[in-house]
C-alpha cells in the first residue's frame, strides 16, 4: 500500500478523533436552541467555566481567593485537600445546574418573546460574565487537568497497524475514551428526548410555548433542565478538552468551531451534530493532508470549516439534518 | 330557575351535575381598557356551556382567565368547591382544565400521534429512569396511555393521519387534532375557543357533532366560545352572552334569544 494512503487513513482516523469533541461541543448549542430558539454563545466559555471548576474543586482550590484575600489581607489559596475525581464531576454537576437555573431565572425569564438577535446578544453578554467570573473565582493561570482518563498512544492499535502497513498509526487513548463517551452521551440525549416524559415535554417547548402551557408543561422548568443539560454536556466537553490541551482561555474558542458544526449539521439535530461534528474534523485534517500542506502553505485548518460552512449556506442552509424551511404562503 | 344544588335533567335526558366552576365578579383589565367587567357565572358538571358575543366582547379574554393565561385583577375562580389561587397556566391545566385555542396551538414538528400524547403528560408519573429504561410501571403506564389516546384518536376520525407531522395538515383537521390532544388529558373541563371559526358550512356540521359526542361519550363538561349565534344555539345547555367586557344575558338558548338586550347587541339597535 501506497505511504500516502496509509498517513490518509491515520489523518482520517485523527480527524474523526478531532470532529468527536466539536461533535461535543456543538451539542450543547443543539440542546438550548432546540428547546428554546436561543443560540448560546457561550456554550463555549461554559466548556471552560465547567472544566475551571472541576479542577479547582479537584485541587480544593479556595473560590474567589484573590478577593477574599485582598479585602481581608489574608493569604489562604487551598483548602488543604484533594477531592477524587468522580466526587468532583458531581459537584461540578450541582454547580453548573445552579448555574443553568441562575441564567434562567436572572436572564431569560424576563427576556421570553424577544427578538433572536435580542437573545443572542445576552449570551454574548453570558459569556464574557461567565469568563470573568471563571477567573475570579479560580484564578486565571493555565491548569492541568487529570481525571484519571487514560492518555497516550494506543499500544494495541500502534501494533496491530504496524503488523499490517509497517507502519504503526499513532492514536491518542484520550480520543477512543472520548469518542465512546460522546456515543454514549448521544444515544443517552436521544433515549431521553423520545421515550420519556420530560424529553416529549422538551420537544413540546421547542415547538409551541403556548400549546406547551395548554397541556401543562412547566417552561420555567424545562428551560432550567435544558440548560443544565447544557451544562453536563459542555462539563464533558471541559473535561475532554481539558484533558488534551489544559484548561486555559482558549478552551472557550472552540465554541466558535462548533458554528460551522451547526450550519452542516443543522441547528436543530442531536444526530446532525454529531455527523456535522466528525465531517468537520475528519475534513479539515484531510484537507491539510492532502492539499493544504503541499500546495497551499498549510495553516489551512483555520479557515477550512468556515469555508466549508459557507459552501453549505449556499446549497442546503437548513443543513443535513436540520428541519426544512417551509413557508406556507 | 335552575336548581342551584342538584343540578337538572336536560330534555334530551342528560344528567347535568352540580357546580364544578364558579367565576364570580371576575374584572380584568389591560392598562385602562376593561376587558371583562365584573362577570360572575357557573358552570355545572357534564353541562356544554357556551359564552357568546360579537367581537371584541371579551370572551377570549374570559376564556384566557378560566385557563390562567391571564390573571383577573378583581374577583374569584372557584374550582371544584375550592378558591382558587392565582395559577400559571400549566398549574390550571394539570388541575385537569384542557382547552384549545382560536388560532389553533399545535406542535407543528410532531406526529399528529405525538402531538395527543402530549396530552397524556398530567397522566404520566413513573421515574426519569424507569421510562428510560422502559421498566415495570412506566411500561405499563406507556401502553396505557398509548392505549387511550388511540382511542381518542379513533374516536375523532383521525387515524388515517396519525403519523403526520401536524404542519403538513389543512386547517380543519388540525382543529380536530387540538380537540384530541385536549381530551387525552381526559380534562374535567374542556375550554374551546371558537372551535367553529374559519370552518366551512360541512366542517362546522363534523365539529358540533364531534363536540356533543365527546359531551356524551366522555361525559365531559365543556365550555366553549363562539360568535355564531346559530352553531351555539344547538350545541349548548346554557349560555352566557357578553358584549363590551359586560354580561347581558345568561340562561337556556331560548331565555337568551328572547332576551331584549342580547337582541339589540347582536343586531344594533338606535341610540337616541
Amino acid at each position: 500500500m501506497p505511504d500516502q494512503l496509509i498517513f490518509g487513513m491515520e489523518v482520517f482516523l485523527n480527524g474523526l478523533m478531532a470532529g468527536v469533541l466539536y461533535a461535543l461541543v456543538a451539542l450543547g448549542f443543539v440542546l438550548i436552541y432546540k428547546a428554546s430558539g436561543i443560540f448560546n454563545y457561550a456554550q463555549g466559555v461554559m466548556a471552560l467555566f465547567a472544566a475551571l471548576t472541576l479542577v479547582g474543586i479537584m485541587e480544593g482550590q479556595v473560590p474567589f481567593s484573590h478577593l477574599i484575600n485582598a479585602i481581608f489581607g489574608t493569604e489562604i489559596h487551598h483548602f488543604g485537600w484533594h477531592v477524587p475525581a468522580l466526587a468532583a464531576i458531581l459537584l461540578t454537576m450541582v454547580v453548573m445546574v445552579a448555574l443553568a437555573w441562575a441564567v434562567n431565572t436572572l436572564i431569560f425569564k424576563h427576556l421570553v418573546n424577544q427578538e433572536p438577535i435580542i437573545l443572542f446578544m445576552a449570551t454574548i453578554g453570558l459569556a464574557y460574565f461567565l469568563e470573568g467570573f471563571g477567573d475570579m473565582m479560580w484564578g486565571s493561570d493555565i491548569k492541568t487537568m487529570d481525571v484519571g482518563l487514560p492518555q497516550g498512544i494506543n499500544d494495541v492499535i500502534d501494533e496491530t497497524t504496524a503488523g499490517w502497513f509497517g507502519y504503526g498509526f499513532f492514536i491518542d487513548n484520550l480520543d477512543i475514551v472520548a469518542t465512546v463517551i460522546a456515543a454514549a452521551l448521544v444515544f443517552t440525549l436521544i433515549v431521553f428526548a423520545q421515550y420519556t416524559k420530560q424529553g416529549r415535554a422538551m420537544r413540546a417547548v421547542a415547538d409551541d410555548h403556548q400549546a406547551a402551557l395548554s397541556v401543562g408543561i412547566s417552561l420555567n422548568f424545562i428551560w432550567v433542565m435544558v440548560w443544565s443539560l447544557a451544562g453536563f454536556v459542555a462539563l464533558v466537553a471541559g473535561i475532554m478538552w481539558g484533558t488534551k490541551s489544559g484548561v486555559q482561555f482558549s478552551l472557550s474558542l472552540i465554541a466558535l468551531k462548533a458554528l460551522p458544526v451547526l450550519m452542516l449539521g443543522g441547528f436543530t439535530s442531536i444526530p446532525g451534530a454529531i455527523v456535522g461534528g466528525l465531517l468537520i474534523g475528519v475534513g479539515e485534517k484531510l484537507f491539510e493532508f492532502a492539499i493544504g500542506a503541499p500546495y497551499l502553505g498549510g495553516a489551512t485548518e483555520i479557515w477550512f470549516a468556515y469555508v466549508l460552512a459557507l459552501i453549505f449556506l449556499v446549497f442546503r442552509p437548513q443543513g443535513l439534518f436540520g428541519e426544512k424551511i417551509i413557508e406556507r404562503v | 330557575m335552575l336548581d342551584q344544588i342538584e343540578g337538572y335533567t336536560t330534555e334530551d335526558g342528560r344528567k347535568i351535575g352540580g357546580v364544578v366552576m364558579e367565576m364570580k365578579n371576575i374584572t380584568l383589565r389591560f392598562g385602562g381598557v376593561v376587558a371583562i367587567q365584573d362577570i360572575s357565572f357557573d358552570v355545572r358538571e357534564g353541562e356544554i356551556r357556551a359564552i357568546i358575543g360579537p367581537n371584541g366582547a371579551g370572551k377570549s379574554s374570559m376564556l384566557n382567565v378560566i385557563s390562567g393565561f391571564y390573571n383577573p385583577q378583581e374577583g374569584e375562580v372557584w374550582y371544584k368547591g375550592e378558591k382558587r389561587p392565582q395559577m400559571k397556566p400549566y398549574q390550571v391545566a394539570q388541575q385537569g382544565i384542557a382547552r384549545t385555542f382560536q388560532n389553533i396551538a399545535l406542535f407543528e414538528g410532531m406526529s399528529v400521534l405525538d402531538n395527543v400524547m402530549t396530552g397524556r403528560i398530567r397522566q404520566m408519573k413513573s421515574g426519569l429512569f424507569a421510562q428510560a429504561l422502559w421498566k415495570g410501571k412506566a411500561e405499563r403506564e406507556e401502553v396505557e396511555n398509548r392505549a387511550f389516546v388511540e382511542r381518542i384518536i379513533d374516536f375523532l376520525e383521525i387515524q388515517h393521519i396519525r403519523k403526520t407531522p401536524v404542519g403538513r395538515l389543512p386547517y380543519g383537521l388540525k382543529k380536530r387534532v387540538e380537540l384530541a390532544r385536549a381530551l387525552a388529558a381526559e380534562p374535567s373541563i374542556l375550554l374551546l375557543d371558537e372551535p367553529m371559526a374559519g370552518m366551512n358550512v360541512e366542517e362546522k356540521e363534523d365539529m358540533s357533532r364531534f363536540v356533543l359526542d365527546v359531551n356524551d361519550e366522555f361525559g365531559t363538561t365543556i365550555v366553549l366560545i363562539e360568535h355564531d349565534m346559530g352553531v351555539v344555539m344547538d350545541l349548548s345547555d346554557r349560555v352566557v352572552v357578553m358584549d363590551y367586557g359586560k354580561k347581558i344575558g345568561d340562561g337556556t338558548p331560548d331565555e337568551v334569544r328572547s332576551n331584549q338586550a342580547v337582541i339589540d347587541a347582536y343586531l344594533g339597535v338606535a341610540h337616541d
